[in-house]
């Protein structure tokens, strides 16, 4: 093993990890378990940089991953931590390096870098969490759930960042006496609560579900009736002589329309 | 519930009750208990926004469209041939219930015309609340009315229920009250509001000592005043609010530029443009007074009552207090740095923190999304470039002008070509 390594250059090493948060922290443990100076961090089969670069696999190990986080609560405090979780969800091509230096210069400084925003790595990861924060937030509000025959409130939503995990305690919180599923048609994977805790359960579904539409009566009956009274209620509420379609479409943006049953077409 | 009939009315119930501006769902702190329906604690979320822009967070609807009185700038004055409608309690219930479990709505917004006297309306706007939480278990927001007039009694028991409650005065001056609606009396408008403020702080100086004690409209109380019905000057409307945010402790006052709905000789007439652009000045102002640490006799007096449309509000301050200026981005105070031109609160919290890590230049704060065009002629920074001509107020305003592409360009631009 050692003389293994001293045959290639450490600062041409990637290491590759299975993609998700676990796994990252693992590959910044082995990063500094290796003693790289330089080095990149890329998800398995992303396959991106040199040609000649030595591939190192990590394996996730789940207490290596406590061990790994706890220590980085302490030393790199609680907004911290939150703000490399989230950055991360935003699946940015390299974010696992950007973070890389973000943990390199927070375990060098002795004082929290969080707010440091005049530098590249701090600047970026902040503006990352903004935006992650902000598709976090319009699930919360663009969600439109359809009551199904069996009583859940189902959804199907298609997040720019896998957001996911952020939402889950707020619908939790709300929706405490009601059965509901949010389902990531992009990842495959959803929320479902029973009405006692919140569960990920993998899906493949069809791609592109067209859920205002009836298919095979899987709706409640009155579900289409509320569907038209909220509808109608959209179209009342609205001021023609103030039309504002520029400020419109800038809040709600036109990818999301598909899943908002007020801009469905029909009625 | 037959839905047909229910569409109907929503229809006409929640098309009268859209000139009510406030849609906030924010700042109360009622958390999910025992798995019920529902929580509405901190942040607001606006759920979709009309073509118009504005945000729907709240079912927004009148109780009826009856109404006893004739307010000239109202839609469901009594004279006016509309068709009318009243909802029951139950319906109004399960409308709400059932669009908040789609997650179409944060709670409910409810209103209504006055029908037989002010404290039978009341009574009903309080019997849905009442409804709503004790009998579904529903933590969602809700926001009530106060109607004019009403009991104490019934205004005590409707913060007990509603997260927020609201009178709008409509008409800034007792004036325009006497000339559009004859039938009202200025001081009815604020005993139910006097009644709020001071149940709400009886009841958190009593929840300091006994934890139990029940929540009373934690999201506080908001009014609303109808902007270019009157011939009102911007100063009239400013000192107005200023006046209900110092003597109410009222968390918002909203300002709604007047939408002609009615031909009346008193009023502008049919077709004459909302006052779109004014009402923004004066949300600026609004904003100015409550983040900003400014006095609303600063930005309005006898010599200038009327808001600058040209430039914002802030801008126009510091053209008239240029010896104020220019402040150092590293040295100067919050109180200071939230009165530069172009900086905001988020910007200025930014700025102070980021600086205790190393003196900021312009590229920092370009990167920190600073936008320099307008705050360049107002500050120094860590570099050697800064506005070195003494400028005049009016070149400064040229400047500013030529380099910016405000959204209301169009409504100024005649009063350009004047000063170009």
């Amino acid at each position: 093993m050692y003389s293994d390594s001293l045959n290639f250059n450490l600062t041409d090493c990637i290491l590759e990890y299975d993609g998700s948060f676990d796994g990252f922290l693992c590959a910044v443990h082995e990063f500094y378990v290796l003693k790289l100076n330089q080095g990149e961090i890329q998800k398995e089969g992303s396959a991106q940089g040199t040609l000649f670069a030595k591939r190192i696999k990590v394996i996730t190990q789940l207490p290596l991953v406590e061990k790994v986080w706890k220590r980085f609560k302490v030393r790199i405090g609680g907004s911290g931590c939150s703000q490399i979780f989230r950055a991360f969800l935003s699946e940015e091509i390299g974010i696992e390096n950007t973070l890389l230096r973000y943990i390199q210069h927070a375990l060098n400084s002795p004082q929290p870098i969080h707010s440091d925003f005049s530098h590249p790595d701090v600047l970026k990861v902040s503006q990352m969490v903004k935006s992650v924060g902000r598709e976090k937030h319009r699930m919360e509000a663009f969600v439109r759930f359809r009551r199904t025959k069996d009583g859940i409130y189902f959804t199907h939503i298609a997040p720019d960042f896998n957001v996911l995990p952020l939402i889950s305690k707020h619908f939790q919180e709300r929706y405490a006496d009601q059965k509901w599923m949010i389902y990531d048609e992009k990842r495959h994977y959803a929320l479902y609560y029973d009405l006692n805790k919140v569960e990920v359960v993998e899906l493949h579904l069809k791609e592109k579900l067209e859920l205002y539409k009836n298919p095979e009566g899987v709706y409640d009956e009155q579900e289409i009736e509320f569907q038209e009274l909220w509808k109608d209620y959209f179209k009342s509420t609205n001021i023609k002589s103030r039309k504002n379609d520029k400020l419109h479409t800038q809040y709600v943006p036109k990818r999301y329309w598909r899943y908002l049953t007020e801009k469905l077409p029909g009625n | 519930m037959s839905f047909d009939r229910i569409k109907e009315k929503l229809n006409i119930l929640a098309d009268a009750a859209k000139y009510d501006v406030s849609c906030s769902s924010s700042g109360s702190k009622r958390t999910n208990k025992e798995k019920g329906l529902g929580n509405s604690s901190g942040m607001g979320i606006c759920h979709s926004y009309t073509e118009d822009g504005r945000c729907v967070s709240l079912l927004k609807i009148l109780m009826t469209n009856h109404c006893i009185f004739d307010c000239a700038y109202c839609v469901t004055r009594r004279s006016n041939d509309i068709k009318r409608a009243a909802f029951k309690i139950q319906e109004v219930v399960d409308l709400t219930i059932n669009f908040y479990r789609r997650n179409y709505i944060e709670g409910l917004f409810l209103s209504s015309g006055i029908f037989k006297d002010a404290d039978y309306t009341m009574e009903r706007l309080v019997a849905v609340a009442k409804k709503l939480r004790l009998e579904e278990k529903f933590n969602g927001y809700i926001h009530l009315k106060s109607i004019p007039g009403a009991s104490d009694e019934l205004m005590r028991e409707a913060g007990l229920y509603a997260d927020r409650l609201s009178v709008n005065i409509e008409i800034p001056t007792v004036s325009g009250l006497k000339l559009l609606a004859p039938e009202k009396d200025h001081k009815d408008f604020l005993k139910p509001m006097a009644k709020v403020k001071n149940e709400i702080i009886q009841y958190k100086s009593e929840k300091k000592i006994i934890k139990s004690t029940p929540k009373y409209a934690p999201a506080g109380q908001s009014t609303q005043m109808i902007v270019g019905a009157t011939g009102e000057t911007d100063q009239q409307i400013l000192l107005t609010s200023a006046y209900f945010y110092k003597e109410f402790n009222l968390k918002r006052v909203y300002y709604s530029g007047y939408v002609p709905v009615i031909a009346d000789e008193r009023l502008p007439q049919l077709g004459t443009q909302v006052p779109m652009l004014r009402e923004n000045r004066l949300y600026q102002t609004d904003w100015l007074m409550r983040f900003y640490g400014f006095d609303v006799r600063e930005i309005v007096d006898k010599n200038n009552p009327n808001l600058d449309l040209e430039v914002d509000p802030k801008l126009a301050w510091a053209l008239r207090n240029l010896h104020e200026f220019p402040v150092d981005i590293n040295k100067a105070d919050k109180f200071m740095l939230l009165r530069v031109p172009g900086i905001g609160v988020k910007s200025v919290s930014k700025i102070i923190q980021a600086r205790r890590f190393r003196k900021l230049n312009w590229q920092h704060l370009a990167k920190l999304g600073i936008a320099s065009n307008r705050a360049k002629y107002f500050i120094t920074c860590e570099s050697s470039e800064f506005e070195k001509r003494d400028l005049t107020a009016e070149q400064i305003r040229g400047f500013i002008l030529q380099n910016s592409s405000s959204k209301f360009r169009k409504l100024v631009s005649p009063q350009l070509n004047v000063f170009g």
